[in-house]
């Protein structure tokens, strides 16, 4: 019975239900010490004096003149040292590291430190400090809107997201082989591998990163575990001991990444009749102190800022700058549901410029196949923009509730949507990640860096390799990842798991099944002892991309969704609530459809407080509400029923014709919602429409 | 960063007696029960008190009962406790709506009514409705038993008429003949802190309380005069607005707050049919 397409029970779902999964903290060895983070409490500054005002006996301490390799977090820039030298940028900057094997006597350890404080800067409009600039440039705007016969204009603004995984960041660093292992709870463990090499100076060989059970990413176990691990790793080489170290809820809010403000600004040429002429989009997105991973979801935005629309003229200026809090990093979506957010409310203001249906507007100008897109991208036929957009439109009875809630206090509003799923442009192609399968007893045993972080990767990698093979699902071996006996297969972020791993998993599958003919691998095991098949990466045929000129395939291909949110609005609080929800969402293939609902159903829940209620508060550089008293994201009584309508036009690109899943969910949300209050009467170009901003919109439409 | 534990002192005295002879020994001890926000504070390090007094075990201070015709209500009764107490929901049932918007069923079986009014903060969703109940704060020390109306029992922030070596041992309600209604608003439908908490008693002598809009929890004086005086509830709501005296926080602004008080004002004027 083939596996994929069926809900077959999760690899990883016996141990955490009944509570054996070990996680980080879990995790105990032999006088491992525990370890604290001193952090900078001004936004910009210099550090005069550091003081330690406690006996430092049993205490390892380290600042970053005991750093081995380069202080550097390495990862696109080296911009970011490990631990502050003398300059600070940002609230909550690692300074000094301390280590004691009594947990409590670690917390009672006094630092003082003097600091010659700077001005600091938190306007990114204000911002000379630039990052990444990128253009896209198609036809001649300036020529198409002064040909236009209306032109629309908007600024739209988006705040901070946390991620807000249940499992705080957190390693364990272990010397030992004359280097060190690393456990944690991360996304990428070939990341923290090559950061962990430079920060200590140590060989690859000498290096190990196990992924632990981790409790959620959603990006945010990307980049900064990297930086967590190099401070374990060397602490615990300098004690010769293992060292465990594990932020609080507090900590991991207040230091590390978030999802990137951004100010998109809209200039958009339509013919009276509805079609688009010229879209000129300028992005602004606001990266904290440090490069990280800034250029990267800056370009993500900018590809997906002119929306999944045909237009010939099309202009996209983006940049990424500096400020003085703490860097801004990967979040599911990354950049897209920013841009998304912008041109959906666009097209939403621009259908109420030409008294249009909004639906209308959307259908008229939705890619189809053979269309390009703004960085000259032909799509292929698995291009279905129109048919979600109908189909969505059909389900909810879009028109009959937009006559029947006008006037009361209901609005629906819908957001047409795509997501490029794996890398963008050329990154597939210089990650060049690999993946294998081995024979055992048992069967196969699939050997990836691809991480489970709740999203089901070792189910759904097992579902593929099973029906290539043509064995049972439960003749699949998976397990954590472990530098030392995995590939790289690159990271497990930009909805490429399935896709792009999968895919050559699928590979060695067929290639592995050549091998030995048609025996059983375990039967196979038996006779010949283990057989391993590596595949390494091949870009797809026909695919070409610039990085110069950004023009070209941004991606082997997208998938596709339109939301439609239908909100409620209290006229005493303001309090805007969803009631119901539509969400068509073409991913090419559903492996495991429960999975899939899941992600679409958990994406949607968390747009929903993306767009209404999580409001990071910046105070001075620092995030003042960072606990979940006070950071909230929504429960089971903020989020609507969801009607998930899961499509499946095949892309030869992925394995079985699937595409990505992960981040698309989160791209929707919020522009529907906002369009759905919209219908109300009410004009927010900004999110979190929180009631405050609510009141103040229905104050100037009163 | 989390308070140190060893920093930390605990003293578990076994009955009421013992509690107020150990307070009397030492005002530096913080009476505690349920926790539920003394431990975000421990948690995140910013809690100041060292020395803490588990008042937790004492079964005699968890009473719900009826004495001289007013509902009298244990300190250490759980918000899990009054929500089923046939005496509060068929008496007040404003007050078991309250502990029913607080916090998740974990909280409401570990915060106690002395707790949220002991912690003195003005988002405590039952002060509005012990506010417009008219409640009285029984208070005991080693030295006696003193009654405080509720009305008079915060003098500022978080500060209160307690001395430190009382403890609040029960509530007194009286009753309420006339129409009560109860209203928190907070930044998502549940497991939130309030942004602005509102209790309305309706009648000849009209009472109005409301949370998170000052310093502590308020009764409006002047805007029930005006009803009383036979204001419109439209009228009154802009009283209202005048008189709450809310700030800009990390949860709301303070114009948001303004007007969400009279509009639930015009809603309670609306739901009650003037």
């Amino acid at each position: 019975m083939p596996a994929v397409g069926t809900n077959v029970p999760r690899k990883d779902s016996t141990e955490k239900v009944t509570g054996t999964a070990r996680y980080v903290d879990d995790l105990v060895f032999p006088g491992m010490l525990h370890a604290r983070t001193i952090r900078s409490t001004i936004p910009r500054g210099r550090i005069r004096d550091v003081r330690l005002s406690f006996d430092r006996a049993g205490f390892t301490i380290i600042d970053h003149r005991d750093v081995t390799g380069r202080n550097v977090v390495a990862l696109i820039e080296d911009d970011q040292p490990l631990l502050a030298e003398r300059e600070i940028r940002h609230v909550a900057e690692p300074i000094l590291l301390l280590a004691h094997e009594d947990l409590d006597t670690l917390r009672r350890a006094r630092v003082d430190i003097d600091y010659e404080p700077l001005e600091p800067l938190f306007d990114p409009t204000r911002s000379t400090q630039l990052l990444k600039d990128l253009r896209i440039v198609k036809g001649d705007v300036e020529q198409a809107l002064a040909g236009a016969e209306v032109v629309v204009e908007g600024e739209y603004r988006t705040g901070h997201q946390e991620q807000l995984y249940i499992e705080p960041n957190g390693v364990i660093a272990v010397p030992e082989n004359g280097g060190v292992t690393v456990h944690g709870s991360l996304q990428c463990p070939f990341y923290v591998h090559k950061a962990l090499r430079i920060a200590l100076g140590l060989p690859d060989d000498r290096i190990r990163v196990v992924q632990t059970e981790t409790g959620g990413g959603f990006g945010g176990k990307e980049e900064y575990p990297s930086v967590i691990a190099a401070h374990a790793a060397l602490l615990a080489l300098k004690a010769k001991r293992p060292v465990k170290l594990i932020y609080d809820r507090l900590e991991d809010m207040l230091a590390t990444t978030k999802r990137h403000p951004s100010i998109v600004r809209h200039r958009t040429g339509v013919t009276r009749d509805g079609r688009l002429v010229a879209m000129d989009i300028e992005v602004l997105m606001d990266g904290g102190a440090y490069v990280t991973l800034s250029p990267v979801v800056l370009s993500r935005g900018a590809i997906h800022a002119a929306g999944p629309y045909r237009c010939d003229h099309v202009r996209i200026e983006a940049r990424a700058v500096g400020t003085n809090t703490p860097p801004n990093g990967a979040f599911r979506g990354f950049g897209a549901p920013q841009t998304q957010f912008a041109v959906e409310v666009q097209m939403e203001r621009i259908a109420e410029a030409l008294s249009m249906d909004p639906a209308r507007l959307r259908e008229l100008n939705a890619l189809r196949p053979g269309d390009t897109t703004a960085t000259g991208q032909r799509v292929e036929a698995d291009c279905s923009a129109l048919q979600v957009l109908q189909q969505a439109v059909e389900r909810s009875d879009f028109h009959g509730k937009r006559e029947r809630y006008a006037g009361t206090n209901r609005g629906i509003g819908l957001s047409l949507f795509f997501h490029g799923a794996g890398f963008t442009g050329s990154g597939e192609v210089k990650l060049a990640s690999r993946a294998a399968l081995c024979t055992t007893e048992r069967g196969v045993r699939i050997l990836v860096g691809s991480a489970e972080i709740g999203q089901g990767t070792r189910t759904m990698h097992a579902q593929i390799v099973a029906d290539s093979l043509g064995i049972p699902y439960e003749d699949v071996e998976t397990g954590l990842p472990d530098t030392s006996n995995v590939p790289d297969s690159g990271p497990t972020v930009a909805s490429r798991t399935c896709m792009v791993v999968g895919g050559i998993l699928q590979r060695c599958a067929s290639d592995l099944r050549e091998r030995i003919g048609d025996m059983h691998p375990r039967e196979h095991f038996t006779k010949h002892g283990a057989t391993v098949v590596t595949k390494e990466y091949e870009p797809p045929h026909g695919i070409a991309w610039d990085d110069d000129t950004y023009r070209g395939d941004a991606y082997a291909t997208y998938a596709w969704a339109c939301d439609v949110a239908e909100v409620e609005m209290d006229p005493d609080t303001y309090e805007i609530r969803p009631i119901h929800f539509t969400a068509v969402q073409d991913i090419g293939k559903a492996i495991h459809p429960v999975l899939v609902a899941g992600q679409i159903e958990g994406g949607t829940a968390q747009g929903i407080g993306y767009a209404l209620i999580e409001e990071v508060v910046m105070r001075e550089g620092a995030m003042a509400n960072a606990q979940m008293t006070n950071y909230l994201v929504p429960t089971t009584l903020d989020t609507p029923t969801m009607d998930v309508v899961i499509v499946e036009t095949p892309s030869h690109h992925g394995p079985f014709g699937a595409k990505g899943v992960g981040e698309m969910p989160i791209d929707g949300p919020a522009p529907a919602i906002v369009n759905a209050i919209r219908h109300l009467g009410l004009d927010i170009r900004q999110i979190p429409a929180t009631p405050e901003r609510i009141a103040e919109a229905a104050c100037v439409s009163a | 960063m989390r308070t140190a534990a060893a920093a930390l002192d605990l003293v578990r005295p076994k009955s009421v007696e013992q509690a107020l002879r150990a307070m009397a020994d030492d005002p530096s001890l913080v009476p505690i029960a349920g926790c539920t926000d003394v431990f975000v504070g421990l948690n995140a390090g910013t809690f100041p008190g060292t020395r803490f007094l588990d008042l937790w075990p004492l079964e005699e201070l968890r009473e719900i009962g009826i004495r001289n015709g007013a509902i009298a209500i244990g300190a250490l009764a759980t918000h899990a406790m009054i929500q089923e107490s046939a005496a509060v929901t068929s008496r007040i049932p404003i007050l078991a709506a309250a502990c029913r918007e607080i916090g998740g069923i974990q909280i409401q079986n570990r915060g106690t009514l002395g707790g949220n009014v002991a912690n003195g903060s003005p988002a405590g969703d039952t002060l509005p409705v012990l506010a417009v109940a008219d409640a009285v704060v029984v208070l005991r020390s080693a030295s006696g038993e003193r009654r405080v109306p509720f009305n008079a029992f915060f003098t500022g922030y978080r500060t209160t008429v307690r001395r430190p070596d009382e403890l609040i041992v029960a509530f007194e309600l009286p009753p309420i003949v006339d129409v009560q209604w109860f209203r928190k608003v907070g930044t998502r439908a549940a497991q939130a802190i309030s942004k602005v908490v509102m209790a309305v008693v309706g009648g000849e002598r009209p009472r109005i309380a409301v949370g998170s809009v000052g310093p502590t929890v308020i009764r409006c004086t002047k805007t029930e005069a005006a009803i009383a005086g036979g204001a419109t509830f439209d009228e009154a709501s802009h009283i209202l607005e005048a008189e709450v005296q809310p700030i800009d926080d990390i949860r709301s602004t303070a114009s948001y707050r303004r007007r969400v008080c009279g509009n639930l004002l015009r809603r309670f004027g609306a739901d009650t049919g003037r």
